[in-house]
């Protein structure tokens, strides 16, 4: 096993980290603030995939099917929101699950019917379609970097948001004590619609990323869902922070899990039996990693509600 | 709010007026004549979605060519989604034989869905053409006269592929499949006709959508060839993330017509260029009745080009119009339907081809290449002829002579 395999496999860790951060902020902050569990945010992640590849395919021009796919998915959020999830604050989280879950039933329909069942072509900018050589050795997808620098980036304008910005004071005094908060004089209502937008935002923005390395089709919002949701449960609910490390724990974990994993089975086990246990250890991975940081902190690495 | 028209005091009698139509319109049709029966299984929604909408333009091309009729008979198409589920694909097809009284069935795309609704079909002695599936179940021990694998036995993709890789020979060849029986089915029958040396056999999760842990694994092992079976949306994946890695410089992709047909390239598009493939049929394969069925498929579709999965529904129509035609115009004589649908006598769109004692076909098996029409569209490109007039490899454990 040579040093730039294992290099490789933690670049590949990190951006699926990075992207299922993304998904994961807006997801941790919507629970965490208004304790609203919104299952269809995988359905604004499909919006935003959908939207910069029809965008893309159109304008030819991969920067505005970005802003295009976002703005697109920051709209139909603002109408689940209007239309939807204001009527779901006071209920208890069954009927959220629920609801959203309609969302997302209707949400493949409706993609079904503007798109066709077949999965769409997602471009990758050709500038970016070829490898980099980031060290002898190791030519890299240069578009794979593109979606590191974009994590990073979002990563950090998120911290700066939530750290050190009054905005982002009420933000975290809504997630940590919503009626101590309230009694304070933070209008939590209204800062959660912007928080709910923004994870939109987000979503949209990794799916728009995640289009031209994936296929862009019906029900991938669900599949990233699951990892998503993993992410905000390791990290603590309503945390940014414990959401980062999360996600790249669960990346790192996941990649480790299907690329080493098998490996080593495979050098010391009987190929059959190794082509069985190899798939089930990297499927079992990201939930061994929760079981253990849960035992440990039953409330998530970082609880905004310790 | 209710929406106030359940509130109308005249909805009760429209539901009655509606029901009596029906009523009426039921009676008068048994009056007049007994049509053929046909069952199709549409498999638009779920796991094979993509599949079946090129199955259903395919059917839908043969029906409306043959003017609704087969054999020169009036014909009741019953039409209803599978989605891709065995649960939901027996209870349609108990419905299908029970309420429908159908006389021939045709459609599902998976081999899970085909395998739920055999025993039923073999029963009721229905008459099944499958366009698609070709699971070794029904192609061994439990085949049966009523089934008709009229589109190629599961295996026969791969071991074709095998052949080419073998022909080719690869020196040192790495195999990827999802961890499933057909996933393990694909990468063994490659390895029938493939006799040179396996550097690695990778299982990976079904329905896995990032294959970067694979791919720098694949970086590491350096070979020269890789083939994958990977159905669905995990080819597209591979074949996009593979390419983005800068790996398609060194090795040679190959895969069966299954990753690499229209629908693939539609979501693919120029990373595909110079992908190797095998399958029964080509769109640009050199007989008249595929040139007039390619030609009129364009014409239909707004110039897009048929996949392998639209060509089979499309011969399943034609062969279930010659059978009817064959057996003197009565479809409910099952024994001269199944013997007449055993000659396979009909212009199909693969050519001449023969069944062997398990219905399923003894047929050619070609290399095709993805690259450009003259159009500049990307597409598949006949090569050349892999394996001539082959059979499978369950025919001797099947009971039938």
């Amino acid at each position: 096993m040579s040093g730039i395999l294992v290099l490789e496999q933690l670049l590949n860790g990190i951006g699926y980290g990075l992207m299922l951060f993304l998904l994961a902020a807006g997801l941790t902050l919507v629970f965490g603030i208004m304790d609203v569990l919104n299952l269809a945010h995988g359905s604004l992640f499909m919006a935003g995939a959908y939207v910069a590849a029809e965008a893309h395919t159109r304008t030819g021009s991969f920067a505005a099917a970005i802003v295009v796919a976002v703005l697109v998915t920051v709209v139909v959020a603002l109408l689940i929101e209007v239309l939807l999830m204001r009527r779901l604050y006071k209920r208890d989280h069954l009927a959220q699950v629920l609801a959203t879950f309609g969302v997302i039933l209707v949400a493949d329909d409706i993609v079904k019917m503007i798109w066709g069942p077949s999965p769409i072509m997602a471009p990758t900018p050709a500038a970016l379609s070829g490898p980099v050589e980031l060290m002898d050795g190791l030519p890299y997808p240069s578009y794979r970097l593109v979606i590191l620098a974009g994590g990073v980036l979002m990563a950090l304008a998120l911290y700066v948001l939530v750290n050190h910005t009054r905005i982002g004071m009420r933000v975290r005094a809504g997630a940590s004590d919503r009626p101590m908060a309230e009694l304070m004089g933070v209008r939590v209502g209204r800062i959660f619609n912007g928080v709910f937008l923004l994870g939109a935002a987000l979503a949209a923005l990794a799916g728009a990323l995640m289009g031209p390395i994936v296929a862009v089709q019906v029900g991938m919002g669900e599949a990233i869902l699951i990892p998503a949701l993993v992410v905000l449960v390791i990290g603590g609910i309503g945390s940014v922070r414990g959401a980062f490390v999360a996600a790249l724990l669960v990346g790192v974990v996941d990649t480790i899990g299907r690329a080493f994993v098998p490996m080593l089975l495979r050098a010391t086990l009987p190929p059959a039996t190794a082509a069985d246990l190899g798939p089930l250890f990297a499927e079992v991975a990201m939930y061994a990693l929760m079981v253990v940081v849960l035992i440990f902190r039953p409330s998530g690495l970082f609880s905004a509600r310790s | 709010m209710r929406p106030t028209f359940l509130k109308s005091p005249a909805l009760p009698r429209t539901l009655l007026s509606l029901l009596l139509c029906g009523a009426a319109l039921g009676a008068s049709v048994s009056a007049i004549a007994a049509p053929v029966k046909v069952g199709l299984a549409l498999d638009i929604s779920g796991p094979f979605a993509a599949l079946g909408a090129e199955a259903r333009d395919g059917f839908a091309l043969g029906i409306k060519q043959l003017g609704g009729k087969l054999g020169g008979q009036d014909v009741e198409f019953v039409q209803a989604d599978m989605a891709g589920s065995p649960d939901q694909a027996k209870q349609l097809v108990d419905r299908m034989i029970q309420r429908d009284k159908i006389d021939i069935f045709s459609g599902p795309i998976g081999s899970n869905v085909a395998l739920a609704v055999g025993p039923t079909l073999f029963n009721a002695k229905v008459p099944y053409l499958s366009a698609n599936a070709g699971p070794s179940q029904f192609a061994g021990a439990q085949c049966s006269p009523y089934f008709f694998g009229t589109a190629y036995q599961n295996d026969q993709f791969h071991e074709a592929a095998g052949k080419f890789a073998q022909d080719r020979a690869f020196k040192k060849i790495v195999l990827i499949a999802p961890n499933y029986p057909a996933g393990k089915d694909a990468l063994g029958g490659f390895k029938r006709q493939f006799k040179g040396q396996v550097a690695d056999e990778l299982y990976t999760k079904l329905g896995q959508i990032d294959y970067a842990a694979e791919l720098a694994q694949l970086r590491a092992a350096k070979p020269d060839s890789i083939y994958f079976f990977l159905p669905g949306a995990m080819g597209i994946n591979f074949i996009k993330q593979f390419v983005g890695a800068g790996l398609s410089k060194d090795i040679t992709l190959v895969t069966s017509g299954f990753s690499a047909d229209e629908d693939v390239i539609g979501a693919v598009g120029e990373p595909m260029l110079g992908l190797f493939n095998t399958s029964h049929w080509a769109h640009d394969l050199d007989n008249a009745a595929n040139k007039a069925f390619v030609a009129a498929f364009r014409k239909e579709y707004n110039g897009r080009y048929p996949s392998v999965y639209a060509a089979q529904a499309y011969d399943a129509i034609l062969a279930m119009d010659a059978a009817v035609k064959q057996s003197g115009g009565n479809a409910q004589n099952r024994d001269a339907v199944v013997a007449a649908l055993k000659k396979a006598n009909y212009a199909s769109t693969r050519g001449t081809f023969k069944y062997a004692n398990n219905h399923f076909p003894i047929e050619n098996f070609y290399l095709r290449v993805i690259g450009k029409d003259a159009q500049g569209k990307v597409t598949n490109k006949l090569i050349n002829t892999v394996l001539t007039n082959y059979g499978d490899s369950y025919a001797s454990k099947c009971s039938m002579k």
